[in-house]
Order: C-alpha cells, then structure tokens, then sequence
C-alpha cells in the first residue's frame, strides 16, 4: 500500500473551509421555477438546439446537438416545455448573453425512456460517441469533453491513469462527499475508463484531509474486486490541478507542448467517472451535478443540482444571511463573482461561495511588486509570474510569451502570496486574451490577404483570357472577310470567264470551308459534351444529410423563396441591367 | 602582457568612452529603446571603431607622419571613418534590412559619432603603437556596446515602471544614464592596481 | 611644394576609399526589398484603400519609400505604434479617426442580385449570383466599405462587430488612477 510519492514546486495551504459543509448529507434540490441551460456548456463547438419553442422536452432528451468532434451534447435536465431559445445571461466573468434553452418545468420529472449500454461488447469509437451523446465532460471545472480524452496514445503504451479526488480548493467538498456516498458507482465508472485506455495500473489520488472518502473508495474498490489504489497525497494547493496531481502519483513532468497521454498518463475528475456510469449504467445522460453552497450561508451543505437551476434559487435553499452581496462560482482561488445572481448552473459549476466582506474583506489596494520572488517560489509551474506581470503590465506581450505565460493555470497561488496585494492572476488573463484576439486578427489579416491576392489573380487571368478571345475572333474575323472575298472573286471569274487567276483561289476557298465545317463539329461536341456532363454533375454530398441539415436547407430554400415573391421580377431586372 | 590586458579593461570599465569620457551620447540616448536595437547598434559600432583606429592609425604612420602632414589628421580620419560607416551600412543593409531601418539615421551618424573620431585622436595623444591602438579601439567600442546594451535592457523594464507622468520617456532615461554613470566611476577604483 | 604633396595624398585616399566602396556597393547589392513584406505583415490586409493607395501591399510599399505610417485607420493607433517600432520613425496621430470594427451587412428583403458588390469586395467575402440574393460571408468581412457605394439599392450597411464569449477579453486590471474632478477643475479654471 506504500507507495512512493513526488512532489511538485510550489503551491500554498490556504484555511481549507471545509469541515462546514461535509456535516449533512447530500440532499437533493427541488426543481427550480424555471431552468436556463446554456448550449454551451464545454470546451468546443457549441451545440446546435433540437428543440423549438413551445416543444415539449422529457427529463433527458437531447436539446443540443454535439457540434464536431470536440464538444458535447446538451440535455433536458427535466421534464416540461421550451418557452425560449435565445440568449441569457451566462455564468461567466464577462456577463455576456449566450444561446440558451430555457425551460418550464412541468414538475412530473419524468425521464425518456433510459437504456443501459452494453459497453463491454462495443467497440470503444461507439462508447466514446456514446459517451459524447450523453454530454459527459470534466467536472473539475475545465468541461473538456471526455470521450476526447479516451484515446490512448498510438506510439506510447498507456502507463498510469490517474483518478483525481484531490479537490484542492477551499471551501469545495462536492467530490469529497460524492466519493463517500457513491464510491462505488465511481469506481465502476472509473472501470469504464481503464477498459477503453488500458493502463498498467489506476491509480486514485485523494488529499489527505477527506480521510472519510479515502477509506469509502477503498471499501468500494475492494467490494467490486479491482485492483485500483487510493493513494493518500499531502493536503497542498493546487494538488489537484491535472499536471500537479500527475506529478505527484507518478513523478512525471508533462511538458507544455505535449499531452498527458504522450507520456502515458491521463486524468479524469471522480465527478467525471461518476457521470460516464450513470450514463453507460442506467442511460442517464449528464443533467445534473453535486454543488457545493457555502459560504455565508446558513447551513452550508451538498446539494445534487438540476444543470440550468438559477443561481439564487439553489443559494435560498440553504438560507443565505441577509448580508450577502454576492455569488462566487468556483473556489475562492479560482472563482468568479456571477454578473448577476438568476445566472444558471452548468456543468462546470461546482461550488457556490455566498460572498460577504466579512469572509472576503475587500482587497486592500494594489502595491507596487518589490520583487521579493514569493510568487515565483508559489508558482505550481515553475514560471516567474514577476516577470510576466511586469511584461503583462506593460503590454509587451511578446516578452510575456518568453517568459511562458500560457503554461500557467491561473491557479491564484502567486495573488495568494503576493506582499504587495498585485492581481497577478488578472494581468495574465488580459495578456493571454490579448494574445489570443492578436492571433484572431492576423489569422483573419492572413486570410484576407489570400482571398485578394487570389481575387487579383483571378482578374488578371480573366483579362488575358478575354483579350485571347478577343483576338481569335478577330483572327476569325479576317478570316471569313479573306476568304468571302476569295468566294467572291473566284464566283466572278468562273461566272464570266475561266481566267488563270480563279485557279488557284477556287481550293483556298474550299480548303477554308472545310476547316471551318470541321471547326464547328469540334465546337458542337465540345458543347455536348458540356451539356452531358451538365446533366450526369449530381449535388454532391446530399444523400447522408441529417435531420437538422436537411431542415436548414428546407429553411434556406423557404426564405429564397420569400426574398423572391416580395421583390416584383419586373422591377429586379430593369434595375440589374 | 598585462600592459595591453589593462589597456583593453581600462577602455571598457574605467575609461568607459560613454559614462566617463561623456562621447557618443547621441545613439546612447538615441537607439536604447529597444535591447534588440541596442545589440545592433552596438556590434555596428564595435565593427566600425575597430576597424577606425587600425585604419587611421596606418594612415596616420605611413602617410601623414613621414611626410610632415599631421595638420591634416582630423579631415583624413573623417573621410576614413565615413567610407568605414558606409562600408557597413552596405553590409547591414544586405543581411539585415530591419536592423537597418530600425537603426534608422543613427546608423550614418556613427559617422559624426565623437567617439569614433575621438578615440583615434586619442591613441594618438596617448603615442598607442599599432597593437595598443587597435586594443583601445576595441575596448571603447566594447564599453560603449556593454553600457547601451545595459541602458536599453533599463529603458525596457522601465516602460512598465510607474513613472510620474511628466519623468516619462527622455527624462527618466537621463536620470537613468546618470546614475549609471555614477555607478561605473566606481571602477576608478581599479586604476590602484594599474 | 608641400601643398601639392599634400593634394596627391589626399587625392590617393579618396581614389582608394571610392574604388572599395564601389566594389562594396557592387559586392553587397540589395535585390528587392524584404522590408515590404515586414510592413505589409503589420497591416491589416483590408484591401480598403483608405490610405489612398489600391490595396496593403502598395501602401507598404509607399511607406518603405518614406510615406508617412498613419494613414490607415482599419490598423488603428495600435498599427501606426507598431510600424513606428519596425522603422524607428516617431509616433504619429492616425489621419483620420478610429472606428470600432466592423462587419457589412446586406439586407437580403431590398437586394436585387445585381453583383456589383460582389465585384467590389476585395477579399471574395460576398456570395450570390445574378439576380439571386447575395449575402455577406461574416467571418470573411473585413469590414472595408467598398461594398457601400456601389449598391443601386443602399442595401448594404455597417455594423459594430458585438462581443461575445468567445471574442469579450478580460480588460486590463489597474483601474488609471484620473483624477477627473481635478481635470475638471483645471478646464473650469481655463
């Protein structure tokens, strides 16, 4: 059972915050007033809406459609009508609107007809696609679809996969309670994960401080008979970052340019495995998730949430005091405060922090950095965030990819321990997303450049074809001019007297004929050809269409139609011409 | 031996030809925007016043001295140094067209750069032979290379230094050079062990 | 005497540092310029003719000739900043002034599918055919207006680029510290 661990540089021990909510059980909120389920919900394409205004949806039925590769399909979280598809307001830093399915429940929560699916006997692209269908992403807090990340490396045989209840942050304990009353539908789903990538050994990393759900893992993984280990790690922030975690339970390093499973490592959230069950067991796709409310709130507690419940009306359940001004999504690390309090929660939310000044004192104003190197000391990463702060403030964004500014998480430790109260965190953010929208414009400027450059091509080539056109037919021209001349010189010898002059002219003229006539035969076929090929030319690509793109084409077709009726024809060609 | 080591560490740390003998602040000030400018401007000029001092020294000895014309010292090492300059501007122009830009004017400025008329002047007032000279010539160039390096890498962090408004730019760039110079009279301290 | 031995030495020197230049100048010719391309690389590639010549790549041209770098409102102040960097000239005010982004628009109920605009649009971001509709390709548009005049119809108009999630950018966190009031009081006091 002793196992070596690692160790990785840095981090921080803030006050853990989490003996207040782990005292009561898991309840189960009510179904709220109404539910707001974002379309967008994970990393990826957002998924196209299914559903219309005024259907009615069952609890489970696919309301967004998975939109490439990576991205991940979105649910009815309960049964009732769609009263809107448009945009709402999201939980997220901006307070900007996005696509949203917004839903009256109609309190009977009844669920589409579930099937389990035989994933022993699949192959494992259906269980992945499966697993897409279901919605199933990262419930860290990152929302990476999973089946993106169950496929094992090519070339590097899978080592290690590493099962991540270290849940780090202060104040959460979502995890550390689903592993204590479903450990076993964990590590069943955690089993799920070993068949499909295969490594040589699972093993599950749990801080220290959650004893209670080590020890219920261990029961359950014995109870089932697999050879998974729960393995202890030291209670640190951010020991449950992805690559911090790995570090420790297996001392590898992954490298910013690579992926985990490059080097035969992958990491998925318990949550995550606890999904991936309930949809391959009992066919229940992704529509709720354990939230942690805290904070200045009454009683503190996990409640499983309806994806899409509004903020406040999960918050009033465990009774905020009357001086919270505010909800913090996430972590007090890593967390957010909501743009306003009715947004809803998604998949990525697991904790709410009901904010006062009394747990958060305001910050006390910014101080200039005294480079006394704590941040780089903290630093989970090994980066230099004084460097990088001081490149991010002033804009030398060049400088600030030097110093490797997109390996770092945000994970907060440098702010944490900042003497001089610096943000760091909020000057890396606004250099990466400056970075990012630079590299919008000139992958936007690069294309750009293509298309005129190709625009101007294009009318340089039609120029000159038109000139050679214009030129043949002159040719022609002069041709036929010469050689009706020819006729009719040789028609008036012949006509009135046989002169030696006709001689010769007579079979130039039939020799031009000939050419012609046979000038036209190869124009007449050519233009066959044309129309053959015209005819046998088929719409390509219209024979698999799906349901929505059938529809979309249907839309397309009705509204040209509409342009085409309202404007008279009359009036469109006088004008066109 | 140690004689032309002491030439060579003199001309770079003590003697420094910007902060201590005070020539060729124009591209100090000029051209330390930016540390990769800075590189480019002070390899030009490491090239350029090498190469000034071995030429004007030979001029000096073999055409100007054997026949009495030493009055026309400073018009022949100007046209020396500006065919030099205009040497390397060629170069420069060929492998590096946006070194050339950025350098911008200060690049055929080095031709009215004090220093480098001013350090060979210098050898000879200080009777260099040809070697001493070309050591001298090279420690200035070098010094003069270290300190706009080490200004332009100030200058940088300094732009995101908060700087009352009205010290911003040219202002605390001079503040900046002074205490630098300052700093570097330090070396004077090296002249016991000479 | 000494005075023509002083001319035929300096006459010596010049025939020699002439004859090395005019090798050097042969020896290190420049064919073509490279710095085009680094000035077109900054520019915005609109194709929009703002700064009075028929596309970027001329304007980059004219400006690695010595035209003046502030001539193009679609790269904004951010643009003249950086091409100020890349040919260490000075800093100038823009020409004209800084628009937000935008996209065009085409109202698909008023067009009459005439193609003009299609002609128009340097960067092949309009599709239609004759007398059907034609609509704008969002992603493509570089927001240039070259579309605008030729339209029989007045069909085609601009409109801010919206933020969203995926484009909103976290702002910068130092909040300026202005004293407004004092600026205020200044201006009163003028």
């Amino acid at each position: 059972m002793l196992m070596n661990l690692f160790k990785f540089k840095g981090g921080v021990k803030p006050p853990t915050n989490k003996t207040q909510s782990v005292g009561l059980p898991i309840a189960v909120a009510p179904i709220p007033s109404r539910l707001v389920v974002p379309l967008h919900q994970s990393i990826g394409g957002t998924p196209r809406p299914v559903v219309q205004v005024g259907d009615k949806v069952l609890k489970g039925q696919l309301i967004g459609e998975a939109d490439g590769w990576i991205s991940a399909a979105v649910h009815a979280p309960t049964s009732g009508t769609v009263i809107a598809v448009d945009m709402q307001v999201q939980p997220h830093p901006s307070g900007l609107d996005a696509m949203s399915v917004v839903i009256e429940p109609d309190g009977q929560d009844q669920w589409i007809d579930r099937q389990p699916f035989d994933y022993t006997n699949a192959a494992p692209e259906a269980v992945r696609e499966y697993l897409q269908q279901s919605g199933v992403v990262g419930l860290g807090g990152a929302v990476f679809p999973t089946h993106g990340k169950l496929t094992p490396s090519k070339t590097v045989p899978m080592e290690e996969l590493v099962i991540n209840g270290a849940e780090c942050e202060p104040f959460i304990t979502c995890d550390d309670l689903l592993m204590r009353e479903r450990a076993e539908e964990v590590v069943r789903g955690v089993g799920i994960f070993r068949d499909l990538l295969k490594p040589k050994k699972v093993l599950i990393g749990i801080e220290d401080n959650k004893p209670e759900a080590a020890e219920a893992m261990r029961a359950a993984v014995q109870a089932i008979g697999e050879d998974f280990e729960v393995v202890p790690v030291p209670t640190l922030y951010p020991a449950g970052g992805a690559k911090q975690l790995i570090r420790v339970l297996t001392g590898k390093e992954v490298p910013a340019a690579k992926r985990s499973t490059d080097l035969g490592v992958q990491c998925f959230n318990v949550a995550t495995a606890y999904t991936a069950w309930r949809a391959i067991a009992h066919g229940e796709p992704v529509v709720s998730r354990l939230v942690t409310v805290t904070g200045n709130v009454h009683t503190p507690r996990n409640y499983e949430v309806l994806i899409g419940t509004p903020m406040d009306e999960l918050l009033d359940l465990a009774q905020p005091n009357p001086d919270t001004d505010g909800i913090i999504m996430g972590g007090p690390m890593m967390g957010f405060l909501v743009p306003e309090r009715s947004v809803p929660v998604v998949k990525a939310t697991n904790c709410l922090i009901a904010h006062n000044e009394r747990l958060f004192p305001p910050k006390a104003p910014e101080m200039p950095c005294i480079r006394c190197g704590s941040c780089a000391r903290a630093c989970p990463h090994e980066l230099q965030p004084f460097e990088m702060y001081w490149f991010s403030r002033a804009k030398n964004f060049g400088k600030t990819q030097e110093y490797h500014i997109f390996d770092c998480i945000e994970c907060g430790c440098c702010s944490f321990v900042c003497p001089s109260r610096i943000p760091l965190v909020q000057y890396f953010r606004f250099a990466k997303s400056e970075i990012w929208a630079r590299e919008r414009e000139k992958n936007a400027a690069d294309g750009a450049k293509t298309r005129f450059e190709f625009k101007q091509f294009r009318e340089e080539r039609e120029k000159a074809e038109k000139a050679e056109k214009l030129a043949k037919a002159a040719a022609a021209q002069a041709a036929k001019k010469a050689a009706e001349a020819a006729a009719a010189a040789a028609s008036e010898n012949t006509g009135e007297n046989a002169a030696p002059a006709g001689e010769p002219a007579a079979p130039a003229s039939v020799a031009v004929d000939a050419e012609k006539a046979a000038k036209m035969a190869t124009i007449q076929a050519a233009m066959e050809r044309a129309k053959a090929q015209r005819a046998a030319a088929q719409p390509k690509n219209t024979e698999t269409l799906s349901a929505a793109q059938q529809k979309d084409i249907d839309d397309i077709e009705a509204r040209r139609q509409a342009a085409l009726s309202s404007v008279p024809p009359a009036e469109s060609g006088e004008k066109t011409e | 031996m140690s004689h032309y080591l002491f030439i060579l560490v003199g001309a770079v740390l003590v003697n420094n030809v910007v902060l201590v003998k005070i020539l060729g602040l124009c591209p100090f000030m000029g051209v330390s925007k930016k540390l990769e400018t800075a590189y480019g401007m002070g390899a030009a000029t490491t090239f350029v016043l090498t190469m000034a001092t071995g030429a004007s020294y030979i001029i000096d000895h073999f055409l100007l001295m054997p026949f009495g014309l030493e009055y026309l010292r400073t018009l022949s090492f100007i046209v020396t140094i500006a065919a030099i300059v205009q040497l390397t501007e060629m170069v420069i122009a060929k492998t590096s067209p946006a070194l050339q830009q950025t350098l911008g004017i200060y690049l055929p400025l080095i031709t009215t750069n004090c220093a480098v008329l001013g350090v060979p002047l210098l050898n000879i007032a200080n009777r260099h032979n040809f070697v001493e000279s070309l050591l001298f010539g090279a420690g200035s160039a070098v010094g003069f290379s270290l300190v706009l390096i080490l200004f332009a890498g100030m200058r940088e962090r300094i732009e995101g230094a908060e700087v009352p408004t009205y010290f911003r730019g040219v202002a605390i760039a001079m503040i900046t050079a002074g205490l630098m110079a300052l700093a570097f009279m330090g070396f004077a301290g090296l002249d016991k062990y000479q | 005497m000494e005075i023509v031995l002083a001319i035929a030495i300096m006459a010596l020197g010049a025939v020699v540092l002439g004859a090395s230049l005019g090798f050097a100048s042969i020896k290190f010719k420049v064919e073509g310029d490279p710095l085009v391309d680094k000035i077109d690389a900054i520019l915005p590639q609109t194709q929009c003719g703002q700064c009075g010549y028929p596309g970027c790549k001329p304007y980059a041209e004219a400006i690695a000739k010595g035209e003046e770098i502030n001539k193009c409102p679609p790269g904004g102040a951010e643009g003249v900043q950086r091409l100020a960097d890349l040919l260490g000239r000075e800093v100038k005010p823009l020409d004209a002034e800084e628009k937000p982004k935008q996209i065009a628009i085409i109202d698909e109920q008023t067009c009459i599918g005439c193609t003009l605009c299609i002609q128009a649009c340097p960067v092949d971001a309009i599709v239609g055919a004759a007398k059907q509709m034609h609509t704008i390709v969002a992603q493509l548009c570089t927001g240039c207006e070259l579309c605008l005049p030729p339209c029989p119809v007045e069909c085609i108009r601009m409109e801010p680029i919206a933020e969203t999630i995926d484009n909103w950018k976290w702002k910068y966190p130092v909040v300026e510290i202005k004293p407004e009031s004092a600026a205020a009081s200044m201006k009163e006091a003028a």
